[in-house]
């Protein structure tokens, strides 16, 4: 019988999950996010939530098996949001711990090659939100980004953000995901926007600053004339910049 | 005062185009005084409609020159509108472009005004002021002005993560028809000089943490391909000692864009040799990464590459004994030189084995051309592609894109005529 396991979505929770099976030596389950959970479920689902002390034993036990490097990679696999995922993550984590040698490189593992693969997608997410992110200056000084991504890449980019931009106060906010990121010169918070007021409020151009249009020209002056006419190559350029970010890109404006 | 700035953007960005080189790696720099910014590796902000990486701000401080380089649209005989930033302008552009994640950093170079020393001053004055006064950790890339001093060259290379002289012309024969009243032994001095200083300068740091980083992303240059008759094997040598001689860390190889009617240049209506600039720079990772030597792929039999076939390739056909390998047991640098395995899979190869005896099915999952590779190779499966072909014949296969038996008697047919 398959059980059927709903848990809150969290990492932490997921980590949990993975505990409860272990502890109730559950044999087939179906993991399913909260928001996601259908009603046409057979039985009573198990529901379980975060639990930072059964976590963490999973992340030491994780820790013990795998490289920094591969458990990055199982966290990024999380972030994808998959549907399905979760399951995935499980089987994975079922392999690592059943055996003696490190699983991680063992691609002829169909669980194995497809985390890697989910991994490397996020992961590409990641450096092209790193590229991507376009600033705006708002009258209070804080440089203002919104984002669309693909995955939820919000945790992976905090710290590279935070090196990179010591000096200034910023925001990179979510869009689809409902939520963002504000470093204030010390720390970087978690922000939620209520949407219809605040929101509507940061795409009014009245809260940028007024040289802030004059860079946004000169940016795409230079975009356009570094431009080689005669080395025209559209495939190539889509291929690195997929029109669905086009919206938050000031060249692109 | 916005559009006299727009203008000059306009300019100097357009004049600097031309050159290839828009990387960002290669530097460690930390943002360690709160400062702004930090060398990462190489991100692309965007890329041109021409499907070039967008890193840094490319852009020229000048392009009024005194020279007359053919091959070059700032030369001085050329009629176009000339500009010149100030120092603060380019500063500003540099940091405000930088805060709103634009870009990676700056890439200066300049047309020649007044002479060598009197431009590279300037260069060297806008990287003191990012780094001293804008505590800016970003990736700064200066042009070292053919002719520029020792000493300035030393305070280049304090402030800037990389440097680069273009030598423009694969061989001195080339750069005396195209830039008579240029000289070569001004374009090696400062590389020379750059190469010894970044030698001593790691010494150093080995030796005490505290001293000054020093050029860190080294040095690279440019050569401008399809403009004189230079053949492949030329340039590659040509590329091939630049690498070991100076240490550099990149060389590029930069197709000729027709911006000119004059006679000892293509035509305006030739079109940019790509597909020849894209086999040089296949070329230049097997030499890089790929464990080749250059007298490998490139020789007096084969001075030029295939245009058709990438060079891997051509190189394998020529080599057939050597082949096919067993990819369950053949060494790692052997891996590498089989067409359609490029470097990720063969180290992906040499981990999975461990576990499983690979067969085509895991190979292709894990991401090998496998319409290039199977001639090349045999796995843990009975089903063999490799049976003693000709390397005419594997061509053909591979360029027809398929080995059916149907289109086998096709080719086959047209290769009689
Ligand atoms: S010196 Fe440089 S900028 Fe001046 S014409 Fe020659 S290549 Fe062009």
């Amino acid at each position: 019988m398959i059980t059927t396991i709903i848990y809150e979505g969290s990492w932490l929770s997921f980590l949990t999950v993975v505990f409860e099976i272990y502890e109730r030596k559950l044999g087939a389950v179906n993991i399913l996010k909260n928001n996601k959970a259908q009603i046409n479920i057979f039985g009573v689902p198990l529901l379980i939530g975060a639990d930072p002390p059964k976590a963490k034993r999973v992340i030491q036990g994780l820790k013990a098996k795998l490289t920094t490097e591969g458990l990055k990679n199982l966290f990024s696999c999380f972030l994808s949001e998959i549907e399905g995922i979760e399951n995935d993550m499980l089987s994975f984590i079922r392999l690592v711990f059943e055996n003696e040698k490190s699983v991680e490189t063992a691609y002829g593992y169909p669980e194995v090659l497809r985390l890697s693969k989910i991994g490397r997608m996020v992961y590409r997410e990641k450096h092209r939100m790193e590229a991507f992110v376009r600033f705006q200056l708002t009258q209070d000084d804080i440089y203002y980004s919104s984002i669309e991504p693909d995955f939820n890449v919000i945790p992976l980019i905090t710290n590279h953000f935070k090196k990179r931009y010591a000096d200034q106060k910023w925001i990179i906010y979510d869009l689809k995901r409902e939520y963002g990121i504000y470093y204030d010169l010390v720390e970087v918070n978690e922000i939620y926007f209520d949407f219809k007021n605040d929101y509507q409020s940061v795409k009014d151009e009245k809260i940028f600053k007024d040289d802030e249009i004059l860079y946004q020209v000169l940016w795409q002056d230079y975009f356009k004339h570094i431009n080689i006419a005669s080395r025209k190559n559209t495939k190539l350029h889509l291929k690195h910049v997929p029109k669905r970010y086009w919206k938050n890109l000031v060249e692109k404006f | 005062m916005s559009d006299r700035i727009l203008e000059k953007v306009q300019i100097l960005a357009d004049a600097a185009k031309y050159d290839v080189s828009c990387s960002s790696s290669g530097s460690k720099r930390q943002n360690h005084n709160k400062g702004l910014g930090n060398a990462s590796d190489g991100i692309c902000h965007t890329y041109t409609e021409d499907g070039r990486c967008v890193s840094l701000l490319k852009i020229l401080l000048t392009n009024f020159c005194i020279y007359d380089c053919a091959y070059c649209v700032t030369r001085k005989s050329n009629d176009i509108k000339r500009a010149a930033f100030t120092v603060q302008e380019v500063v500003d552009l540099t940091i405000n472009f930088y805060r709103r994640n634009y870009i990676e950093g700056l890439f200066l170079s300049s047309g020649i005004f007044k002479n060598a020393d009197y431009t590279m001053e300037r260069l060297v004055s806008v990287a003191k002021k990012l780094r001293l006064e804008h505590k800016f950790n970003g990736y700064i890339h200066l042009k070292s002005i053919p002719g520029a001093s020792d000493e300035l060259m030393h305070e280049a290379g304090l402030y800037a993560d990389r440097l680069s002289v273009n030598i423009e012309m694969p061989t001195e024969k080339g750069l005396k028809l195209l830039a008579p009243d240029k000289d070569r032994k001004d374009m090696i001095q400062p590389m020379n000089y750059l190469k010894e200083a970044i030698i001593l300068h790691t010494d150093e740091k080995r030796l005490l943490k505290t001293s000054p980083i020093f050029a860190p992303a080294g040095q690279t240059t440019q050569m401008i391909i399809g403009a004189t008759q230079e053949t492949d094997k030329e340039i590659m040598y040509a590329a091939d000692r630049f690498y070991k001689g100076f240490n550099l860390k990149r060389v590029y190889y930069s197709g000729y864009v027709p911006i000119s009617n004059d006679k000892r240049l293509p035509g305006l209506d030739t079109g940019v040799p790509m597909v020849r600039e894209n086999r040089l720079y296949q070329t230049d990772w097997l030499m890089r990464f790929y464990g080749f030597k250059v007298q490998e792929i490139l020789n007096d039999f084969n001075p030029h590459l295939d245009l058709d076939i990438d060079p891997k390739l051509s190189w394998a056909l020529r080599n057939l004994s050597l082949f096919p390998l067993d990819i369950n047991k053949a060494d790692l640098q052997l891996i590498l030189r089989v067409p359609g395995i490029g470097v990720q899979s063969a180290q992906k190869i040499v981990a999975a084995r461990k576990f499983h005896k690979l067969n085509w099915d895991h190979l292709t999952k894990i991401g090998i051309a496998l319409n290039k590779a199977k001639y090349f190779i045999v796995c843990n499966s009975r089903e063999i592609f490799q049976k003693d072909f000709s390397a005419t014949k594997i061509k053909q296969f591979i360029l027809s894109g398929s080995s059916s038996k149907y289109i086998k008697h096709n080719t086959e047919q047209l290769a009689l005529f």
